[in-house]
């Protein structure tokens, strides 16, 4: 029997039991250990699971049409389409939980039963969804300006960065990232 | 401070020291917490320069945190894949890390029960594991450490939605609370299914490795929370702490159940176990985990009284790939490995056997 992951011969034989169904895996020795050490519910076969689920959550909602739509949606930050994110199961910035907010809840109730954190807070950083998002453009578009040699425009911008940051640290605090 | 990898080649790592409450069951009890970094892109969009960046701002803001500085700094991607195995197989630091591309780096404290990994799939992971049952202490060190951390860097937090992380399976707490258990008995009973199914019920994950031919191998069951979101830490770490006793109570009774009704067939089946890892002269890492998981029981039952579990848990760790060839100081092939793992096997028995009979 072959690894479902790659060409090798499977010599691990895992139960996922944390599906309805217990699922049979079948892996090689290097991508059963990846897969061991992966998060229950992402990873290699899960990670198609988490596709599968996005796949019949759209399947419901959406036509054809819309959904081809839905996939070139790309956030305005990173860059990461709705394709690629369903394709990887990864997203690609902390603002694309803002920019696919309709697309990703019915998911993360699906995953959690809930969309509301109950646990701890960030004491001393607080600094608001929006700024966060703020502070990765900003930084990208001076990574930008230094690849294209325009220093004046790059220092102009890593000022802004450090005025913003400074604004939301609590005083006296110089050392966010 | 530097590390040298072959010094800890020659040391058991926390949850290899089969300390702690309950070991003769548990293994280990780990906390994980992903966090990100508020100003970067998660690693997938990540250019080279943004994950050593990443690298770097968080190796510098933990230096600035005194309860931290003995740590030690690995740059992952520097070192030889040997000893990026070797890293993972001490739970030091994920396969993920292993294969991953461009700056990653990994801290780890001295008795190897906290590790940081830095550029995973989330900018920062942070792990604190514990040998035998003792999650409270596990989710009082991360949090404090947590806490730490927070007070130097801007994590990636939503007001609604908590922590952000790359994958929405873990938003929320970014929490991860795992028990490693060792449930042989109840896998020579049956009664393994019927655990399974009431921990499904409870959105607990159970994993179990299989060898060949769906013969359980080595009898080892992760349990750990599935949701990450709408519970407190507190609330997740109990939900996996108050089934644990459960399990370790079923295990016993069925423990108890093989003694009182066959005790001269497992007895037989143990000696075996023991019988081939001591004579053996090549071994795949498959059998001998199967091999030991028998003999690790035998060592809990007093039915073999030369080894204790400390040893068992350090064979597990030692005949394993990337450990062999550390400890053998150059690359070994499967085979190569095979024999090795054997005439490893039949040393370490046979010094414990001797040591027992000066003993006597
Ligand atoms: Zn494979
Ligand atoms: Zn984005």
């Amino acid at each position: 029997m072959k690894c479902q992951q790659c060409e090798k011969p499977a010599t691990f034989h895992i139960t996922e039991l944390t599906g309805a169904e217990p699922q049979e895996i079948h892996l090689c020795e290097g991508c059963a250990q990846k897969y061991l050490m992966q998060t229950p519910g992402t990873g290699m076969p899960g990670k198609a699971s988490l596709a599968g689920m996005l796949a019949q959550q759209l399947k419901v909602a959406d036509t054809a049409k819309e959904l081809e739509k839905l996939d070139e949606k790309c956030c305005p930050i990173c860059g990461i389409s709705f394709y690629e994110f369903r394709n990887q199961g990864r997203l690609g910035c902390p603002h694309d939980y803002v920019f696919f907010a309709s697309e990703l809840e019915p998911l993360i109730v699906n995953i959690h039963g809930d969309l509301v954190h109950k646990g701890k807070h960030p004491l001393t950083h607080k600094r608001s969804t929006e700024s966060q998002t703020k502070l990765i453009q900003l930084r990208r578009e001076m990574n930008e300006a230094i690849r294209l040699e325009q220093y004046e425009r790059a220092s102009e911008l890593r000022d802004t960065i450090r005025n913003l940051e400074e604004s939301e640290d609590q005083p006296g605090d110089e050392h966010s990232v | 401070m530097n590390v040298d990898l072959n010094e800890l080649t020659g040391r058991a790592g926390e949850w290899m020291k089969g300390a702690g409450p309950q070991s003769d069951i548990v293994i280990s009890s780990r906390i994980r917490l992903a966090r990100n970094i508020a100003e970067f892109p998660f690693i997938r969009r990540c250019t080279a320069a943004d994950r050593a960046a990443i690298d770097k701002a968080v190796r510098d803001r933990l230096a600035e945190v005194p309860q931290l500085t003995d740590l030690a700094y690995l740059r992952v991607d520097e070192l030889s894949d040997v000893d990026r195995h070797f890293l993972a197989e001490r739970q030091l630091i994920s396969r993920e890390l292993v294969e991953a591309e461009g700056a990653r780096s990994v801290a780890i404290d001295q008795n190897e029960r906290l590790s940081l990994m830095i550029n995973e799939e989330d900018h920062l992971r942070i792990q604190v594991m514990k040998s035998g049952f003792d999650l409270v202490a596990a989710w009082d060190q991360i949090n404090e450490v947590d806490d730490l951390l927070e007070t130097k860097l801007t994590y990636a937090f939503h007001e609604k939605l908590g922590y952000l992380t790359a994958c929405p399976t873990n938003v929320g707490t970014g929490m991860r609370v795992s028990v490693m258990l060792h449930l042989p008995a109840l896998v020579i009973t049956q009664q393994i299914e019927k655990v399974f199914r009431s921990l499904q019920k409870i959105n607990l994950a159970v994993r179990g490795l299989y060898g060949e031919g769906s013969q359980a191998m080595g009898d080892f069951y992760q349990i750990s929370n599935q949701i990450t979101l709408g519970r407190s830490e507190i609330e997740l770490r109990n939900q996996v702490h108050d089934v644990v006793p459960m399990i370790i109570d079923y295990e016993r009774r069925a423990r108890d159940f093989l003694l009182k009704q066959n005790q001269q067939d497992l007895h037989d089946k143990i000696s075996r176990a023991y019988g081939i890892l001591r004579t053996a002269q090549t071994i795949s890492s498959e059998e001998t985990m199967h091999l030991l998981s028998s003999v690790r029981m035998g060592v809990n039952l007093g039915l073999i009284d030369d080894l204790v579990i400390a040893d068992i848990n350090k064979l597990f760790v030692d005949t394993q790939p990337a450990h062999l060839q550390k400890l053998r100081g150059g690359p070994l092939d499967t085979a190569g490995r095979n024999s090795e793992r054997a005439l490893y096997l039949r040393r370490y028995l046979s010094q414990k056997e001797k040591d027992g009979a000066d003993q006597n």
